[in-house]
């Protein structure tokens, strides 16, 4: 049971549904008005849909269903011209949903098992073992031929398909990376659950280019999750009670900036008083979320910002950025990534087609949500296969996965890398090889 | 995901409304009109037609589509329809043909005349799903496209080919084709490219009778009435567009956009009369005074000079060398007309940055006024000066904030009405002065509206420029087609239910009635 909205806070979400005006800019670059074209699943419906359920107190089983379709990419956000924030009105939607709405025992109980598992990275981490396992027998294969887990559960079907081809995980990070030559700065660096599980050689290279780049490193080994998935998906205890852990670890660590490499956990990062906030937080824990989210910063603008000071090695390769929607949307990021990526000698970069468009990742989405997450996750692989790069670099553990998964099922393999993994490779002078495989 | 899943699901346990959760057939109230019993009716059939997915009959799903850009007109709509091809509005409209059921097209919802405000008692047709570009034909410089594609989209589809498609209305990425066409909608560059009817060489259009007829196609000029002509700007009241064939236009050699900065709206505007004087055809000019750059500034930054009491902005394209001469022309010109800076962009990334202001103006004032009212009307330019010296003294006079951001160059105004929703009355004091506004447009020979259509919003308003006998000759027209009225009634013309008055179309017959010459329906 979350807490219950407080007067506050409804006010506020009267004041910022009455932001927007209805003029429709938000549609062409919402997925899934993309996909099914009907108003109540395109940004400007879904405010309507929230004005009823504010102003009349309705929240009908259809109205549940268009919140429950949005992907939360803030494409939107992007698009509107009026400033609205669709990001606080769908967070105080889906909280409200969660306090008021009843949904159905194998619902709940998805929703039960998916939050008990993704916001925790030891539980997440004793899956790899069993899914190396499975990976090495081929079984994957001939069962994602034969159909029959997408006709058992389409969410089991999709987390199969997701799953990144693991191998053996690198030792743990150190609690502390000095700088390499001369120090610039001194940060502390996010995990997170799902990077630090699936992709903790991710990790690894951002250490290691911080440091190269004349950073001190502090990588608390007590951080948990920082609350995203929760808070997008309404659960606001559960939000809060991350975000608080997470405020106190980094203010131990003593740190100018915190930086993180994974879009989705820093867009939710940067605005950690408003989560508390919106859980009925006193203000003094407001004040220190505040305090701690000013100094969230995602690695491609912090490294944008401090300037280059290692030497970019040649990486003779073509690569396709990805916008992450919570870095691109979420966070503004845009040119920072492209910027650092352009100054690796001998690399080029492509932008994808539609690159507005969500890859149907969106956290947990694609879990909750299977079918139109895979009709978005073909959309981009073919907007990808488009760019006829040789490698597709994304800011964001999730949406390479998704993409991941849907280049190959389209039969048009590439391989997908952290920006993170091709900084690392140019600053150590490693082949392409490393990206591209053997 | 199933719509079918959401109908009929039942609520979650809270307050909820009595037909929220059934069709409109089952939950028909006792007080109903025989027209919402005759919609109710046509649900099974529509569903037949649609499918389970096509047809929204849940209330809180119909809500959403109360309104388009114009939100203050709101009618929930009977139903929804969502067809994905022709055959399905032919049929849904024949359907509504023979119940005698209204119906309203809608296309992407950003009309900013509530021409697609829905019929409570109707059909509302979408064409949103209908959105193929169905073909590309750069041999013959045309685009095939069904109705729900948006403007921008065929654009984008043309880029490669070294095409465009001209008409470019401020939400071109959002608004739909067939929306263009029923508003015959223009854009910024209208002066130099001429608006929608300028651009569509055929159309498959869905009589109010239910029948499926091509108009024109891609060859040019068919003989006979220029039915094509009639039927764009007809604000689905003579039937929808279901395909349409639109001329594509080669891209520009070179393109230029210059911004200059004027310490008044009057210098700006001897800037625009000088440029035309001098034989300089730009493809826009649009001005801005200073509260639009404010608003401009505040949701997009797009960096306009400091101080700038009025902002031109000037887009010359062509051939390099024409292009390169006009533009020390206009910097010449802007200059003796007292401009303290101008800029000159030709990079693609620096236009944008400058049209980035002009384009998100209307839906910018959302940040410095609660809400607000898009006016729409022309005037000669050579009145230019003096109307907008009138309407800042209106302005002044009564109190309320006015931000004009308009096509200067072809002298269609667009003042932006601002005021609080939340104060008792003040609706109706900006909604007297955008009516003055529109006034004074027909008082200098111009028009109450230029691009954004009559719709309901200025139906009423009609007589003001047009005398009885043209009104009834539209009518007789508009009936000509469509005898039963059911196509997107209480649009585009005047009636007594809409405006409370005699409008003069059920005054004495038409004279070419009277004469016999024409038949009374």
């Amino acid at each position: 049971m979350t807490e219950p909205i407080s007067g506050d806070t409804d006010q506020r979400f009267s004041e910022l549904l009455d932001d927007c005006v209805h003029c429709g800019f938000c549609l062409p670059t919402c997925p899934t008005h993309v996909l099914w074209g009907q108003e109540m699943d395109s940004p400007r419906g879904r405010i309507h849909l929230m004005e009823q359920m504010h102003e009349d107190d309705v929240l009908t089983q259809a109205a549940v269903g268009h919140f429950d379709n949005c992907l939360g990419c803030l494409a939107c956000v992007s698009a509107c011209p009026s400033g609205v924030a669709y990001d606080a009105l769908i967070d105080h939607t889906r909280h409200k949903v969660e306090e008021q709405h009843e949904r159905p025992v194998p619902e709940r109980a998805l929703r039960g098992a998916v939050f008990s598992l993704f916001p925790y990275r030891a539980r997440l981490r004793m899956m790899r073992g069993p899914l190396r396992a499975y990976q090495a027998t081929g079984v994957g294969r001939a069962l994602r031929k034969s159909g029959v887990l997408d006709r058992i559960s389409p969410t089991l079907a999709t987390m199969e398909r997701i799953a990144p081809p693991l191998s053996s995980p690198p030792p743990p990070l150190p609690e502390f990376v000095p700088a390499v030559g001369s120090r610039r700065a001194r940060v502390g660096m996010l995990v997170g659950c799902v990077q630090g599980a699936f992709f903790p050689e991710v990790n690894t290279a951002t250490a290691r280019i911080l440091a190269l780049e004349g950073c001190d490193v502090v990588i608390p080994r007590s951080q948990g999750c920082c609350g995203a998935l929760s808070g997008h998906s309404g659960r606001l205890d559960e939000a809060a009670r991350f975000t608080r852990a997470l405020v106190e670890v980094f203010e131990r660590a003593d740190v100018e900036r915190v930086v993180v490499n994974s879009a989705g956990c820093g867009s939710s990062m940067k605005h950690m008083d408003r989560t508390l906030e919106e859980a009925g937080a006193d203000p003094a824990w407001v004040r220190r979320a505040r305090a701690a989210s000013e100094k969230v910063v995602d690695l491609t603008e912090f490294l944008a910002d401090l300037g280059p000071q290692a030497e970019r090695h040649p990486l003779p390769v073509h690569a396709a950025y990805h916008d992450a929607c919570h870095l691109s949307h979420g966070q503004g990021v845009t040119s920072a990534p492209r910027e650092l990526l352009a100054r690796i000698p001998e690399l080029t970069v492509s932008d994808l087609p539609n690159k507005e468009i969500c890859c149907g990742s969106a956290g947990v989405y694609n879990l909750f949500n299977p079918e139109p997450a895979a009709e978005l996750g073909d959309r981009k692989g073919q907007d990808a296969a488009a760019t006829g790069a040789q490698v597709l670099v994304s800011g964001n553990p999730g949406c390479s996965m998704q993409i991941g998964s849907a280049l190959e099922r389209a039969g048009t393999p590439m391989p997908v890398a952290h920006t993170a993994r091709v900084l690392d490779a140019s600053l150590r002078g490693l082949g392409t090889e490393v990206l591209l495989g053997p | 995901m199933s719509l079918a899943e959401h109908e009929n699901a039942g609520n979650t346990g809270r307050a909820a409304t009595a037909d929220d959760a059934g069709t409109a057939s089952a939950q028909r109230p006792a007080t109903a009109s025989p027209r919402a019993a005759a919609v109710a009716d046509l649900v099974p059939h529509l569903r037949a037609i649609l499918g389970e997915d096509g047809l929204l009959t849940d209330r809180s799903q119909r809500r959403t589509y109360e309104s388009d850009g114009l939100t203050h007109h709101r009618e929930v709509p009977g139903v929804v329809a969502l067809p994905t091809s022709a055959d399905q509005v032919a049929a849904v409209v024949r359907l509504c043909h023979e119940h005698g059921v209204p119906f309203v097209p809608r296309g992407a919802g950003t009309g900013l005349s509530a021409g697609a405000l829905p019929h409570s008692d109707g059909v509302l047709l979408v064409t949103s799903r209908m959105r193929r570009i169905l073909e590309i034909d750069i041999a013959n410089e045309c685009a095939v496209v069904e109705p729900g594609v948006a403007n921008l989209d065929i654009t984008r589809a043309a880029a490669p080919h070294g095409y465009y498609y001209a008409p470019d209305p401020s939400s071109q990425q959002v608004c739909s084709v067939g929306g263009n066409v029923a508003e015959n909608s223009g854009g910024a560059h209208c002066l130099k490219y001429g608006f929608t009817v300028n651009h569509v060489r055929g159309l498959d259009v869905v009589t109010p009778a239910g029948d499926l007829v091509r108009l024109g196609g891609k060859a040019a000029d068919a003989p006979g009435y220029d039915l094509i002509g009639a039927f764009v700007g007809s604000e689905g009241t003579l039937g929808v567009a279901t395909r349409v064939v639109v001329n594509l236009t080669r891209t520009p050699e070179k393109t230029v956009t210059l911004l200059s900065a004027f310490d008044s709206m009057d210098a700006g505007g001897r800037a625009v009369s000088s440029i035309i004087g001098e034989g300089v055809l730009p493809s826009a000019i649009e001005m801005m005074d200073a509260l639009a750059i404010e608003a401009a500034e505040a949701a997009v930054a797009c960096d306009y000079p400091e101080g700038a009491a009025a902002v031109l902005v000037v887009e010359l394209d062509g051939p390099t060398e024409e292009v390169d001469a006009q533009v020390a022309q206009v910097e010449h010109l802007c200059a003796q007309a007292g401009s303290f800076e101008t800029r000159t962009a030709s990079s693609a990334e620096e236009r944008a940055l400058i049209w980035k202001g002009r384009k998100s103006a209307f839906a910018a004032v959302g940040r410095i006024s609660p809400a607000y009212i898009v006016q729409d009307g022309v005037v000669p330019r050579t009145a230019l000066p003096e109307v907008l010296r009138r309407i800042t003294e209106l302005s002044a006079d009564s109190g309320i904030r006015v931000a004009n951001v308009f096509h200067a160059g072809d002298g269609n105004l667009h003042p932006l009405v601002l005021f609080d929703d939340a104060e008792q009355g003040a609706w109706e004091r900006a909604e007297e002065v955008s009516a003055q506004i529109l006034d004074l447009c027909v008082e200098h020979g111009g028009s109450i509206t230029g691009e954004h259509g009559v719709g309901v919003d200025k139906a009423c308003k009609m007589p003001r420029m047009y005398g009885p006998d043209d009104l009834e000759t539209f009518d007789l027209f508009r009936r000509s087609l469509d005898p039963d009225g059911t196509a997107n009634p209480e649009k585009l013309l005047p009636t007594p239910r809409l405006c409370g008055e005699q409008p003069g179309v059920q005054r004495d017959v038409h004279p070419l009635v009277a004469s016999g010459h024409a038949e009374q329906f």
